[in-house]
């Protein structure tokens, strides 16, 4: 039977799938990990200057929570017959995409309230589907990850309303933030499902279950009244409420600068990948150590054979 | 606010010196995040700074309550010039080397379970704070000898590395186990009554790492470098601190 016929069924690791379905989510799970992984880097750079001890503790807690989420979705990739080693190498060649939101730049202090606000607010509505996506693994796993994203959207909110409603200066902070993050937060659901020629596959496999411009409604309809609550506008002067359609009306994205973004021509491509490369060239020689030893210890216990 | 206790002074000090040396390792620490050398290391050293970083938070709030004069922990952390700080230099160099990173770790580890051991064993305003940071610690350093283990008997290139770390920070212990005035008019133990305690708690991890114990010349500080429990900091702390403090004091009397 094919995956996603019987939706309340999940496909298991040691159940019969087609190649295609296993392909999909392996591409799908690796640029989720990858993302998770690669979005330590901007919130990163701000937990050496957090503006008090408490913030300085929030984010670094969030931060240690993507790691954990990259180990999760990597775990749950290798039930799927892969390594992690193999999808790192496929990250750091190229060869597999990350979410493009993390190649804009974090400049102040409030893109941490905003990633935490719009981007995590975005990935929300893109995972909580994907609880009950077709594949266990990857479903329970984002059981877990959906919990921990919900505690920072709500940590990103209450930074920028703290912001918000401080002096002019954090005011103003907050509300560039909030002008640079909007449209990249909108393409973080894809191309327009016209241009989305996978998304009917998935949808079939119920590894979707909306499509890329049902979610971005969904994000937008949840934003608006948040923003008016924050006390910041929206940088889109199309926005209005659509009486007949009972949803939020908005501007179309850039989706010219998603295809730049997502080719690698972003404004930080090159520097997040060189980041995370160098990060892994650098510790080769202690992951070695950590091997070399494993194999001196098993050698001297005797019945044990030293791990792969 | 309430009239200082005696000894409260002396306390404060101490505890202030406790703190710095919490704050400034989980500092150096969030450097890590996102450069470890596997996604599981990258999760411990987090780990490791939000736990230092909680002592430092637990203990200024206790320095603050004994001064009554209205400070807070962002007072603290943030409206002190590198000269108002009482960390001890040991923590306060750059650590982007993992073999520095753990060795850094074992030896401070070592000593903060002995010092947080004392505190939580009797009666004083640090009591609750010690007594959670003991559990901590106890796993700070069991996570250092791991990996000394590890990096001293791994590989030729890991074990050299991890020789080096070591007699880089070595001479940096002395300053821990000095006399210090302020621990002994809180009633807290003198440093140097440590030093067994502490060495006990290294030597061994360091010897089954097959790396050699530098000169143990430790509790003699001729020579050795010292000064940071009066101020006296390297220039790395200045640094250090203008990238922490400056959004903060960019923005003053903000609340965040």
């Amino acid at each position: 039977m094919e995956p996603g016929t019987d939706r309340s069924a999940t496909v298991e690791p040691r159940d019969p799938m087609p190649d295609g379905y296993r392909r999909t989510l392996v591409r799908q799970i690796a640029q989720h990990a990858h993302s998770e992984i690669i979005g330590m880097q901007p919130e990163g750079e701000w937990i050496a200057c957090a503006p008090s001890l408490r913030r300085k503790a929030i984010l670094m807690a969030k931060v240690q929570d993507e790691a954990g989420h990259g180990l999760y979705l990597y775990a749950a990739a290798e039930t799927l017959g892969t390594s992690r080693d193999d999808l790192l190498e496929a990250l750091h060649t190229g060869r597999q995409k990350y979410s493009s939101i993390f190649n804009y730049p974090t400049l102040t202090w409030a893109d941490v309230g905003a990633i935490g606000w719009l981007v995590d607010g975005a990935a929300i509505v893109n995972q909580v589907p994907l609880c009950r996506c077709s594949y266990g693994p990857y479903a329970r796993a984002m059981v877990r990850i959906c919990k921990e994203e919900s505690f920072h959207q709500r940590q990103g909110f209450e930074i920028l309303h703290t912001l918000s409603h401080g002096t002019p200066e954090q005011h103003a902070m907050a509300q560039d933030a909030v002008d640079r993050f909007w449209w990249p937060s909108l393409m973080m659901f894809g191309p327009p499902d016209a241009d989305s020629p996978n998304t009917g596959q998935s949808m079939a496999w119920g590894i979707k279950r909306f499509t890329n411009d049902e979610l971005r409604q969904r994000f937008v309809d949840i934003a608006v009244p948040q923003a008016e609550a924050l006390g910041l506008t929206l940088p889109d002067p199309e926005l209005r409420w659509d009486e007949e359609r009972g949803h939020w009306h908005f501007g179309t994205p850039d989706f010219s600068e998603l295809a730049e973004v997502v080719a690698g021509r972003g404004p930080l491509n090159a520097q997040r990948l060189a980041h995370r490369i160098r990060a892994h060239e650098d510790g080769a020689w202690v992951r070695e150590a950590a091997a070399a030893h494993a194999a001196k210890r098993a050698a001297r216990t005797p019945g044990q054979e030293p791990a792969a | 606010m309430s009239t200082p206790a005696p000894g409260s002074d002396a306390t404060a000090t101490y505890l202030l010196g406790l703190a710095d040396d919490a704050l400034v390792t989980a500092q150096r620490l969030g450097w890590w995040v996102s450069r470890a050398p596997e996604l599981e290391e990258d999760v411990a050293l987090a780990n490791i700074g939000l736990d230092q970083l909680g002592q430092a938070r637990g203990l200024y709030t206790v320095v603050c309550d004994l001064e009554g004069a209205g400070r807070t922990e962002d007072d603290l952390a943030y409206l002190r010039d590198a000269s108002d700080f009482r960390n001890v230099l040991l923590v306060e160099r750059p650590q982007e080397d993992f073999a520095v990173c753990v060795v850094r770790m074992l030896l401070l580890a070592a000593w903060q379970s002995e010092v947080y051991a004392a505190l939580a064993s009797r009666e004083g305003p640090a009591r609750g704070v010690a007594a959670k940071a003991v559990k901590e610690v106890a796993y700070h350093l069991d996570h250092a000898a791991q990996w000394v283990l590890r990096l001293g008997d791994g590989t030729a290139l890991s074990h050299e590395r991890a020789q080096a770390a070591l007699d880089a920070e070595w001479p940096f212990l002395a300053e821990l186990l000095e006399p210090d005035p302020a621990a002994v008019a809180a009633g807290h133990p003198d440093p140097p009554s440590l030093r067994e305690a502490v060495l006990a708690r290294i030597v061994p991890v360091l010897t089954a790492a097959t790396l050699v114990v530098p000169e143990q010349s430790t509790g003699q500080p001729t020579g050795q470098p010292t000064g940071g429990r009066r101020g006296h900091h390297t220039e790395h702390l200045t640094d250090l601190l203008a990238e922490m403090q400056q959004v903060a004091r960019a923005h003053p009397g903000a609340t965040w």
